[in-house]
């Protein structure tokens, strides 16, 4: 009963019923009452992920590597619980950012680059085919097999058959013409197949249900049960094997590898991607997802062991290919419905991906890849082109019939290679590669564009090298020689055990290098570079998605303006012109406005116009699409760090606090040193306040002490009572001295003295000094000799204070010299732009050490034996002062012993010229 | 009993004064114009009481007084500190090392005869 015919019919009305669904989701959803929104119908969408390898090749890979079919399964059940916070935020950005696709989402991440789009598009493409091709072979080899029911007949292996005969061909043409039905009728704004979603749960119950079945007929029609399949399984020789961890191909690193990798694919396949994000209505249907999901992945795996078993146990070894079970123990048995409700069943796995997958990619191949190559051809001027919404939904049905072929092409070439399993496999190493690029994006802001090109080239290289080659070198297509030795024969080369890592199987072994090539480039390059103002603006919107998005962030990036008149027929070339008025028409009342017409054309309108477009060719060709109406300016930094958060304000804070911090540090210590600076100045006042104050208690206390024992004796002798009095009278006069040069010392330093600068005559000068002093030379008896040379120029200076000065190293002079033989000479002589002065005395010299102390203020020379009319210790600072007051220098040259010489320079007034430099530089 | 009286300061009217006075009074006086002197002077003949100026040159007075109390010789001596600096740290000090009066100038004459008179010659 069970011919070629039937078959085909079942399958064309199961086709049918699936149509037929998805038009009335379709319907529906026009109406406004969509069934998809719903978590059930949500959850079993996601059960796509089963697919010909779940019906036919577990089974398959369960009768040789017992329980090792698991990790496929267990990595999405670890995933799932991890979805609440994963899912959830990348649905969050994609509806934010309203992302059609896994290439899409990449692309709009980093910056909406276009190339990182079309990346992801050749990666998915070239990765997926081999998938898709594994469902051609499944659909076609159980089709095979059941039409020779009742015989038991294993499909030809080898590319023997030719094309026309080759079922396969038809299962991928008729796939590709359901595709296109279901998937390019429109161009939705949102990429959401309203009827796609019920018919893919639809099929998802359809083959647990025929899985379900054929379990159960084995375990409990055939079988006594789970215990009795397993007892007699354990007693079977080479059997009991299966049924442990270890005798499992692999181990527990081969567990690892493979959990991971479908932990990863559950997130990046492209046909998941879409049913779980894409498709997904309400991000609280995570909620149920999270359990529901697992919960039929335990059901529909729950008799994979069984049947497995008890397919080794009725077949004899090599008879039938284990991946057949599922189809061929009912045939064994005769069970003609259920042996054609599992190939219903096996049909709607395969069926079920592949119009997804396919719908994706070619959704992918549209926006990402063949859209911005056209845009950019400016001859095609697609610019001026009225409706390009024809034009895009071509390009999709070129891109779903060019998959299938290539699918189909793969199949013939190479699908008798490998088992279905391993082919699998090797498809989710490839959507793997995505994971960096992907989650790095969402978590971390420092991800760059150049990062994830470098790791997502890497990654997919090193996928290549090491699996998809080996995958056709051994169908045959290459040497297989550079499998066993390397290319040019660099063992350490070899594509399946790289840089000598063995004992791990092929899969483990290519996906381990893959993605250590693939975060190694996508870390190092990203650390290496900087995001751009594009990227960091993405970066942040994307990983703080959460904190931005209760609503729509709406604070555009876009400053320009463009009316409506413009924005709508953009919009009308992609969507429809239909669409473009409703959504326009949607959007305005949304802003409370009546028509479209009133829409004011500004950076909102702009801002909704580009998102409405990316839904329909993606977020780079819009973006680039709606600049070309658009007079806009790039975005002004101002406006970028609007969008940017708080984390750049605490930035630009933080740095403001540390610059006022290190300018604190500044003030603190000019503070500080100005404090040590006034404390010295006081420590000096002090000393100086306590000096003045000593210096002139001292002539007091004589004053006081003699006119004090003056009074109280009148009997005292007049020898005596005279020279007490001198004495007073002299303390007198050096404390009416001392008060004087006191003062003329503050004046001085204070700036408060009068300077007359008149041309004065050094001769006169010290001519009169030498007469004023002259009763001191004559009381001490000292010698005074004038040498004056002739003529000597005349000098601005103030007459008083130069006498003063003379006078000062006169007296000096004089009280310093040995009372017998004391010989002073006073010299007035010429030098070059300058005067020079110089008084010498044969006294006893003055130590170097002191030869600086002596111009100090109190300090007086010598001994206090220097009687005399008592000094004062402040002409020579006096002196000194007024000297430099007029440019010049005073200075002692002097050996102890050997008597002293005071000299000073003045600098003649500078003849205008050279001489003037000559002067400076004496005064020095 | 005659008592003898060393008077160190560098200023001379004041040592002509100080002299004056302390003759008048009978007591024996000798005198030394900087530290050094005074510890000379000191070891040669013990004075009863040194009237002790500070700001000397060589050795000044803080010091010269550190040696006499630090000496066992020297240990009965009286000392006076005589001297214009007058702040209290300064006074402080003196009595702190072990003078046993201190005294400012300018100074009154009765003041200081009264002082010396009571440091040589205790009630009793």
């Amino acid at each position: 009963m069970l011919q070629g015919w039937v078959i085909v019919l079942v399958s064309f009305a199961y086709l049918g019923i699936l149509f037929a669904i998805a038009y009335y989701g379709d319907r529906r959803a026009r109406a406004g009452r969509s069934i998809i929104a719903n978590p059930f119908i949500y959850s079993l969408s996601l059960a796509v992920y089963c697919t010909t390898w779940t019906f036919y090749g577990s089974v398959g890979r369960a009768a040789s590597n017992g329980i090792g079919f698991l990790p496929v399964y267990l990595g999405p059940t670890l995933m799932v619980a991890l979805w609440w916070y994963v899912m959830r935020k990348i649905i969050r950005i994609s509806k934010a950012h309203r992302i059609t696709s896994i290439a899409d989402f990449v692309a709009s991440r980093y910056g909406k680059s276009q190339t990182l789009g079309g990346l992801v598009t050749v990666i998915a493409v070239l990765g997926v085919i081999p998938y898709i091709a594994l469902q051609l072979k499944a659909i076609s080899g159980s089709f095979t097999i059941l039409a020779h029911y009742p015989r038991i007949v294993m499909p030809a292996h080898g590319a023997a058959l030719p094309m026309l005969q080759d079922s396969a061909v038809y299962v991928a043409a008729i796939l590709a013409a359901f595709t296109l039905l279901f998937g390019t009728r429109h161009l939705d704004a949102t990429e959401r197949h309203e009827g796609l979603v019920p018919a893919i749960a639809f099929e998802s119950i359809v083959k647990l249900l025929a899985f379900l079945a054929v379990g159960a007929f084995v375990t409990f029609g055939i079988y006594g049960g789970f215990g009795e399949i397993f007892r007699l399984a354990r007693e079977a020789p080479g059997l009991s094997a299966l049924t442990t961890v270890t005798g499992a191909g692999g181990g527990f690193a081969t567990w690892g590898f493979l959990t991971f990798l479908s932990m990863m694919s559950i997130l990046f396949l492209p046909r998941q991607f879409q049913v779980s994000v894409v498709e997904n209505v309400d991000e609280k249907h995570l909620g149920k997802a999270i359990w529901l999901f697992p919960l039929y992945l335990l059901l529909i795996n729950l008799f994979v062991l069984p049947v497995a078993l008890g397919g080794l146990m009725l077949f004899e070894a090599g008879g039938v290919d284990a991946d057949t079970f599922v189809l061929t123990i009912p045939m064994a048995w005769r069970r003609e419905g259920l042996a054609l409700f599992a190939f219903i069943g096996g049909l709607s796995a395969g069926t079920g991906m592949v119009i997804v997958e396919t719908i994706a990619l070619s959704t992918m191949v549209c926006n990402d890849l063949v859209m911005p190559v056209l845009l950019h051809q400016r001859w095609l001027r697609l610019n001026e082109r009225a409706d390009l919404s024809g034009l895009l939904l071509t390009i999709r049905r070129v891109a779903i019939g060019a998959i299938l072929m290539l699918s189909y092409a793969y199949f013939h070439v190479a699908g008798e290679a490998y088992a279905l399993v391993s082919i699998g496999l090797i498809s989710f190493a490839a959507v793997a590669q995505f994971a960096p690029a992907v989650l790095g994006g969402i978590y971390w802001k420092g991800a760059t564009r150049a990062g994830a090109i470098a790791g997502l080239s890497s990654g997919f290289a090193v996928w290549i090298y090491t699996l998809a080659l080996p995958s056709l070198a051994k169908s045959g297509w290459m040497h297989a020689r550079f499998l066993a030795d390397g290319p040019f024969g660099a063992t350490l080369l070899r594509p399946q055990a790289l840089f000598g890592l063995g004992g791990l199987d092929e899969i483990s072994h290519g996906l381990f290098w893959s993605m250590l090539a693939n975060i190694g480039a996508y870390v190092g390059v990203s650390l290496a570079g900087r995001p751009h103002v594009e990227e960091t603006t993405q970066a942040a919107l994307f990983v703080d998605v959460f904190r931005h998005t209760q609503g729509l962030d709406r604070s555009p990036v876009w400053r320009g303006s463009a009316s409506v008149d413009v924005l709508l027929p953009l919009l009308g070339r992609f969507l429809g012109p239909e669409r473009a008025r409703e959504a326009f028409l949607a959007h305005a009342r949304r802003r409370g406005l009546d028509s479209l017409e009133s829409l004011p054309g500004d950076a909102d309108l702009v801002y909704f116009a580009e998102t409405q477009l990316a839904g329909a060719i993606g977020g780079a060709s819009a973006r680039v699409m709606v600049a070309s109406v658009v007079h806009e300016e790039p975005p002004g930094l101002d406006e970028v760090l609007d969008i940017l958060d708080e984390a750049s304000q605490v930035r630009a804070y933080s740095q403001q606090l540390e610059q006022k911090s290190r300018e604190l540090e500044a003030a603190t210590a000019e503070l500080r040193a100005a404090n040590e600076q006034l404390q010295e100045l006081d420590r000096v006042k002090d000393d100086f306040m306590s000096t003045v104050t000593h210096e002139l208690r001292t002539p007091l206390t004589s004053i006081r002490a003699f006119s004090e024992i003056l009074l109280d004796d009148p009997e005292i002798q007049l020898a005596e009572r005279k020279r007490f009095l001198a004495i007073i009278v002299k303390e007198t006069a050096r404390l009416t001295r001392l008060i004087n040069q006191m003062l003329d010392m503050a004046k001085i330093e204070s700036g408060n003295a009068e300077w007359c600068a008149a041309e004065l005559d050094m001769h006169e000068v010290i001519r009169e000094a030498v007469e004023s002093t002259s009763q001191l030379f004559h009381d001490r008896g000292v010698e005074l000799s004038v040498v004056l040379v002739e003529p000597t120029p005349r000098i601005m200076a103030d007459r008083d204070r130069m006498m003063q000065v003379v006078i000062n190293l006169l007296s000096n002079a004089v009280k310093f010299s040995p009372p017998q033989g004391g010989r002073v000479e006073v010299r007035l002589d010429a030098r070059p732009g300058a005067l020079q002065v110089d008084v010498t005395d044969n006294g006893p010299g003055i130590r170097p050490a002191d030869q600086q102390a002596i111009f100090e203020k109190f300090r007086r020379g010598g001994d206090a034996a220097s009687g005399g009319p008592g000094g004062t210790g402040l002409g020579l600072s006096i002196s000194r002062r007024i000297i430099e007051h007029f440019g010049g220098r005073l200075s002692v040259e002097s050996k102890p012993g050997r008597g002293a010489t005071f000299s000073f320079v003045l600098p003649l007034p500078a003849p205008p010229g050279p001489g003037a430099r000559e002067a400076a530089r004496v005064a020095e | 009993m005659g008592k003898h009286i060393l008077i160190v300061d560098d200023e001379p009217s004041i040592v002509v004064s100080l002299e004056f006075l302390m003759k008048r009074e009978g007591y024996e006086v000798s005198v030394a114009s900087d530290g050094e002197e005074a510890l000379q002077a000191l070891a040669r003949r013990l004075p009863d009481l040194v009237i002790l100026d500070i700001m000397l040159p060589r050795l000044n007075g803080f010091e010269v007084c550190q040696r006499i109390r630090g000496d066992d010789r020297w240990r009965a001596i009286k000392v006076l500190m005589l001297t214009a600096k007058g702040r209290d740290t300064e006074v402080a000090k003196g009595l702190g090392l072990g003078a046993d009066a201190y005294v400012t100038k300018p100074f009154s004459t009765r003041d200081l005869v009264a002082q010396i008179k009571r440091l040589l010659e205790p009630a009793g």
